[in-house]
């Protein structure tokens, strides 16, 4: 559906400076397909979004998307694709039925058509009642709803959203990201979205692509880039102070086991399987002696594996971030 | 000759060729919408023509006509015509930045990815401009019959389409201004005040071109607005043959040639 080979933009801000936004990205997006691309501000998401999207013409590379090159014939691309991008694609001075039914006019609905559609497509975003308000007297949140319902309205094989749900309380987070489910199911949907949100990543996308500075520094599935780049913890409290030496040469002794680290009275490690670890270590800890006040299971979250794969964390207020403090290794 | 298809809630639409002429519509209609909802805006930019009209228009009396042979009455034979030029002319060179909003916003950008084809895009938002300019024009000519300015009902007509015509290409023109500083917007009001007023000094629009010296008579040549004021100024009159009136015609449809295919152009090359 996407394919991406060597595919570069150079931004001339000034004489002085130029901007690599995107860095040789080589990209192969199936059919059917959700994508998620993370990364953080400035990595490049939206860039490579615009140039898919034939907003933005590559400085080099190749793109060509549902098997049209998007630099040869942008027209035909744009018939192929839906697109929310990062800001209000609704107009300020406009009324949100108006922009939605105009949309699904200009994608040949006849207007009683691109009517009815709309009037659906406010009912699935809980936007009815706010059909007639002028866009710019909409809350942020509502009016990204709007901008998503924007993209939907021609229910397109191929849709790209540009952060879709930033601004979105939970509820409707949730219920944005149902109806966007449903619409997949229904229509064999192949979509590529960016996001900061780590658990939208993780729950909604089969496949997640993690750019930084322009490239892609990983591409895989959040479970296999969890297993492979930041794997299972456990994180146990001893009861007995003074006892986290012993503990962790239990941990150590465990097969699979790496990592392992002591800060006071907590024993911290990576372990194949976290779940199957923490039984296994309370009743070897009891059993010598030295008992466990708390011991944890900790999965990795895909903030793990940005901190992996960059050094750096890419927290945000809707990902799950298991609270640790800073690792220390012990002397 | 569509191809949606309408089963289930929620349907594919493979997007069908539009016309060009019902893209143009569509844009057009869009832009016409607020000013529909809220046409006082249409009556916010007659401010500053009136304020021409109040003000500079009995001064004119006094010291042009005095001067020139003209008084009363007479002087409106030759200042409403030229301010309902002016009113064209603010009206649509300012038209550029609801474009430039609406680039700020994202609302063009999701535009420029929907099949409507580019070019119909700039003109469907440069003919909306026809509707708040004849409005606008046909206030002030209501507003100053009272006062004794008299209009051939024929030339009037042709008038009002004349500025239709200029205004689509000074809208267009702004639009493709819009579009040509979008990476330092302050850069379009400093351009469109800067190309503003000499556009309308040199037009003859508030004081006659003919005492002023021979360089500005020649730089009046140049002025599109020049021959369309004056072509104004010989419809309402009536005098609908003259050779000023086909002078105005040419300036006024060159100026939308010109405007279109620059804008069009401006907007086909606008990808970063
Ligand atoms: N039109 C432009 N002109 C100049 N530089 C640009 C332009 N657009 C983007 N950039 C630069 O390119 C880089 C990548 O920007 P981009 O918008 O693709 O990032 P992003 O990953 O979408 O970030 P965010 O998460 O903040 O949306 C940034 O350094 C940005 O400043
Ligand atoms: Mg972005």
């Amino acid at each position: 559906m996407i394919q991406t080979r060597g595919l570069t933009k150079d931004f001339v801000v000034s004489s002085t400076e130029t901007v690599h936004a995107v860095r040789g990205i080589d990209l192969d997006i199936a059919p059917g397909e959700l994508v998620a691309v993370l990364g953080p501000n400035g990595a490049g998401k939206s860039t490579t979004m615009r140039m898919l999207t034939t907003l933005v013409r590559p400085t080099s590379g190749t793109a060509t998307v549902a098997g049209v090159d998007v630099v040869a014939d942008p027209a035909t691309v744009r018939r192929h694709i839906g697109y929310v991008g990062q800001g209000n694609g609704a107009g300020h001075q406009q009324r949100a039925a108006d922009e939605l039914t105009m949309q699904g006019q200009v994608y040949g609905l006849d207007r009683i058509s691109a009517r009815r559609r709309t009037g659906e497509l406010l009912d699935a975003l809980d936007l009815t009642a706010l059909a007639r308000r002028k866009v710019s007297d909409l809350s942020g949140g509502q009016r990204r709803r709007l901008d998503v319902a924007l993209g939907l309205v021609h229910a397109p094989r191929l849709l790209f959203l540009d952060e879709p749900t930033t601004g979105l309380d939970p509820h409707n987070r949730a219920n944005l990201w149902e109806h966007i489910a449903r619409l997949r199911a229904e229509h064999d949907m192949t979509i590529v979205l960016t996001t900061h949100y780590l658990d939208e990543a993780d729950t909604m996308a089969e496949r997640v692509v993690v750019v930084d500075h322009g490239q892609v520094i990983a591409d895989d599935t959040a479970d296999g880039l969890k297993r492979t780049l930041a794997g299972d913890r456990v994180v146990l409290t001893v009861a007995v102070p003074g006892t986290a030496g012993q503990v962790a040469s239990i941990v150590g002794s465990l097969r699979g086991a790496r990592d392992v680290t002591v800060t006071g009275d907590r024993v911290d490690a990576r372990v194949a399987d976290a779940g199957a670890a923490v039984p296994e270590l309370v009743l070897a800890a009891s059993a010598t002696g030295t008992p466990l006040l708390e011991a944890l299971a900790v999965r990795p979250t895909l903030d793990d594996v940005f901190l992996a794969l960059t050094g750096r964390r890419l927290r945000d207020e809707g990902s799950r971030v298991t609270d640790i403090p800073t690792e220390e290794t012990a002397a | 000759m569509s191809t949606v298809t309408v089963d289930g809630p929620a349907r594919t639409v493979t997007p069908v060729r539009r016309s060009w002429f019902s893209d143009v519509g569509l844009v057009m209609s869009r832009e016409l919408r607020p000013v529909v909802r809220e046409p006082f805006s249409v009556v916010f930019g007659l401010i500053q023509p009136l304020v021409f009209l109040g003000l500079f228009g009995p001064l004119l009396a006094g010291s042009v006509g005095a001067a020139g042979g003209f008084s009363g009455a007479e002087v409106w034979q030759w200042f409403v015509p030229a301010i309902l030029v002016m009113t064209t002319l603010f009206g649509t060179s300012t038209t550029g930045s609801n474009l430039q909003f609406e680039m700020q916003t994202g609302a063009h950008e999701r535009l420029l990815v929907t099949p409507l084809s580019r070019s119909s895009q700039l003109v469907g938002r440069s003919l909306k401009e026809i509707v708040p300019l004849v409005a606008q024009a046909v206030i002030v000519v209501l507003v100053m019959l009272p006062f004794g300015f008299r209009a051939d009902p024929v030339g009037a007509v042709l008038g009002l389409a004349m500025l239709a015509v200029l205004g689509v290409g000074l809208g267009s023109l702004s639009y493709a201004l819009a579009i040509a500083v979008r990476k330092q917007e302050w850069m379009f009001w400093v351009v469109q005040q800067t190309v503003l007023f000499p556009l309308l000094i040199l037009s003859g629009m508030l004081l006659p071109l003919e005492t002023g010296p021979q360089w500005m008579k020649v730089a009046s040549a140049f002025d599109p607005l020049r021959w369309v004021v004056e072509a104004e100024r010989a419809l309402f009159a009536g005098d609908l043959t003259s050779g000023a009136v086909a002078a105005g015609w040419l300036a006024a449809v060159l100026t939308a040639v010109v405007g279109l295919a620059v804008g069009v152009r401006t907007l086909l090359r606008s990808t970063d």
